[in-house]
């Protein structure tokens, strides 16, 4: 099997089918995450990584030791982890006199940083502060963005696609309405990001539509923006692209037009008019004497204009 | 009068109706944009940053989160639903937000030299059963694998053929016969991946065939030769074979005492052409290594542009140790041209090396 860099020589079927799984695809698995330490952390950044671990569980990796790294700088070692544990998201977080609380997001495309922004934890509150029932791990989080900055700034937008990518889980065809239960709140105001998680809670209203009520649960996180390395526009572009098969084929002959109203083309073969089934007119029909057959159809006209 | 009453009743209902809607209604200015794939809601309305301020900062998330969760629940409920084993279930619509890909798409493989094979004849895939009835066991046994049908390696009686050597031993041909087509299909796989690779495979006449012709055998021969550490230059020869005509790197020198004329004849020109002052140059020799250094030279410019214009044009201040390093020179240079749209995972894969910015 050629694998990223080499032709591996496969002997059992299990590691075909995992070297299978890493290799690129038509449709692509989960994108997993890895959470990992800076040089030096604080006691808020270890919890404030352990909590968004709890929350991407079972689709994140978190390592226990520390790396001396600076992705900002140097981002081979990351890269090295991403290919090793093949995850395309990471999140490092490290501590220091210039930047306290550090969290850095990121996502690689092809084993390559494509982007990475770096957040800086104001306020804190972690999962075990608030003591409330937690939601169950692996349920697919509800995600809400709040405030026009996150259109207007492009900082922004892209920490809003990266937010995106990072917290929303496997793609469904159904979800269970009973287990909507996860909401990830982000709000963009006043120069600082607020993340907030709650339960929500169906209570019964009039109609089939649930009332919500939200019950604070999880972390919740004041972050200001710091610096960012966003990739440069042709490589957004080129990690957009998508294989042709995965496009809808478009059906031909159906239009739609402004309305909502279908329409379809129907290609008719030619038609020999002559045999055309119309209506029985028995007074154009041949008689044996030739009549003149002008009275009968001024009689039948009138009553062609009732039908139809 | 029953006029009014009428009214009266519509009015009611209507009023019902929207003390009902009123518990799942949220006002806003603008509408939120949803992406029910994704199960996210984008609420763009303006905060006045004053009025936030002034609140709480939690509770007014609370009261923001709580509107807009709302919204967002009221647009799924509006998908349609089946009952899956218990639960209802709402069909989610397919995401509509962009999201960069994991990995680049994958290529497309050219097809095996049996595919096209099929592709011409029109042979269609036959898909086979697993299991076959076996008479003699009288039962369903695999067509291949642990216990199958018919294995050629239980068999404790063979008979010699008419035409082979009585004194021939049968099962050890058959186990012979059994790793040649094993190599053969080993050879043709990898043939098959080179191919697709447009790779070196072996040459021809490497792997053992059935019928073998006298220059593959030759060639087989003298590539075994040479396939040692000395370059087969200490190898047996058979009493009348040649010597191999170029033993590889290894220098060749004179012997030390042997021919005395010869040695004078060599010192002699050697003083000549020193004398000389004529300069020194086999021509042919010149010519030759001018022709493979521009060779080289054209080579290496084609595969900086192509890598050039595949690299990343990130803004990276790397320190240019780069993993990827073999075809990501992207990072020293200023970025080439709006790329051809390859990706820096060109550089993956060192064998792609001969084909720069063209598959």
């Amino acid at each position: 099997i050629f694998t990223l860099d080499h032709l591996v020589n496969v002997r059992v079927l299990r590691s075909k089918r995992f070297l299978e799984s890493r290799a690129p695809k038509l449709t692509e698995n989960v994108k997993t995450a890895m959470i990992m330490k800076g040089g030096n952390t604080s006691q808020t950044v270890t919890q404030a990584l352990k909590d968004i671990y709890s929350l991407k569980k079972p689709n994140a990796v978190l390592y226990k030791k520390k790396n001396i790294t600076r992705p900002f700088e140097d981002s081979t070692s990351l890269e090295f982890f991403s290919k090793k544990s093949d995850c395309s998201l990471f999140l490092f977080g490290s501590h220091n006199k210039k930047r306290p609380n550090n969290l850095i997001f990121g996502r690689l495309f092809d084993f390559h940083v494509l982007d990475m922004i770096e957040l800086g934890i104001e306020k804190y509150v972690s999962l075990s502060e608030i003591k409330t029932s937690k939601c169950p791990e692996g349920t697919k989080p509800m995600l809400v963005f709040a405030g026009e900055a996150f259109d207007v700034d492009n900082d922004l937008k892209r920490l809003k696609s990266l937010l995106l990518d990072f917290f929303r889980g496997p793609t469904v065809p159904a979800v269970r309405l009973a287990g909507l239960e996860h909401i990830l709140h982000f709000t963009a105001l006043d120069g600082k990001i607020y993340m907030r998680s709650y339960r929500c809670l169906l209570k019964k209203s009039g109609c089939r539509t649930p009332r919500i009520e939200l019950e604070e649960i999880g972390p919740s996180f004041d972050f200001v923006m710091r610096r960012t390395h966003l990739a440069s526009d042709d490589l957004y572009k080129l990690a957009h692209r998508q294989p042709k098969a995965l496009k809808p084929k478009k059906k031909k002959n159906i239009s739609h037009d402004a309305f909502g109203t279908k329409f379809g083309r129907v290609h008719m073969q030619k038609q020999d008019l002559s045999k055309l089934q119309t209506r029985k007119m028995k007074g154009l029909r041949k008689r044996k004497g030739g009549v003149d057959s002008t009275e009968d159809e001024s009689g039948d006209q009138k009553t062609t204009g009732n039908h139809k | 009068m029953a006029a009014c009453s009428v009214e009266q009743l519509l009015a009611k209902a209507e009023a019902e109706e929207a003390e009902k809607l009123n518990s799942i209604t949220v006002k806003k200015e603008l509408d939120l944009e949803f992406d029910i794939g994704n199960l996210l809601a984008f609420d763009k309305n303006r905060v006045e940053v004053a009025v936030f301020r002034q609140q709480k900062k939690d509770e007014f998330l609370l009261a923001l989160a709580r509107d807009n969760t709302q919204l967002l629940i009221n647009e799924i409920w509006k998908q349609p639903t089946e009952r899956v084993e218990e639960a209802i279930v709402a069909k989610l619509p397919d995401p509509v937000t962009p999201l960069p890909r994991e990995k680049p798409p994958p290529k497309a493989k050219p097809p095996t030299k049996w595919e096209q094979f099929a592709k011409l004849k029109g042979i269609q895939k036959k898909k086979k059963t697993n299991l076959v009835w076996d008479e003699t066991a009288k039962e369903w046994r695999r067509r291949w694998g642990y216990k199958r049908v018919n294995d050629g390696t239980k068999e404790w009686l063979i008979e010699v053929p008419e035409t082979a050597d009585p004194n021939e031993d049968q099962f050890a041909k058959r186990v012979k016969a059994k790793k040649e087509r094993v190599a053969k299909n080993e050879f043709n796989r990898l043939k098959n991946i080179a191919r697709a690779q447009k790779g070196k495979a072996p040459g021809l006449g490497l792997t053992p065939k059935a019928q073998q012709s006298k220059d593959e055998l030759a060639r087989a021969v003298s590539v075994a030769k040479s396939s040692t550490a000395s370059v087969g230059r200490f190898q047996d020869r058979l009493p009348k074979e040649k010597p191999p005509k170029n033993t590889g790197k290894k220098r060749k020198f004179e012997p030390l005492i042997g021919n005395f004329s010869n040695e004078k004849q060599k010192q002699l020109e050697l003083l000549q052409v020193m004398d000389s002052k004529k300069p020194k140059m086999d021509i042919t020799k010149a010519v030759n290594k001018q022709m493979r250094e521009e060779d080289r030279e054209e080579a290496a410019a084609k595969y900086k542009k192509g890598a050039g214009k595949r690299g990343r044009k990130g803004n990276m201040p790397g320190k240019g140790k780069g993993k990827g390093g073999k075809g990501k020179g992207g990072k020293g240079r200023a970025g080439g041209g709006g790329g051809k749209g390859r990706a820096g995972g060109g550089g993956g894969g060192g064998k792609k090396r001969s084909k720069p910015g063209k598959k």
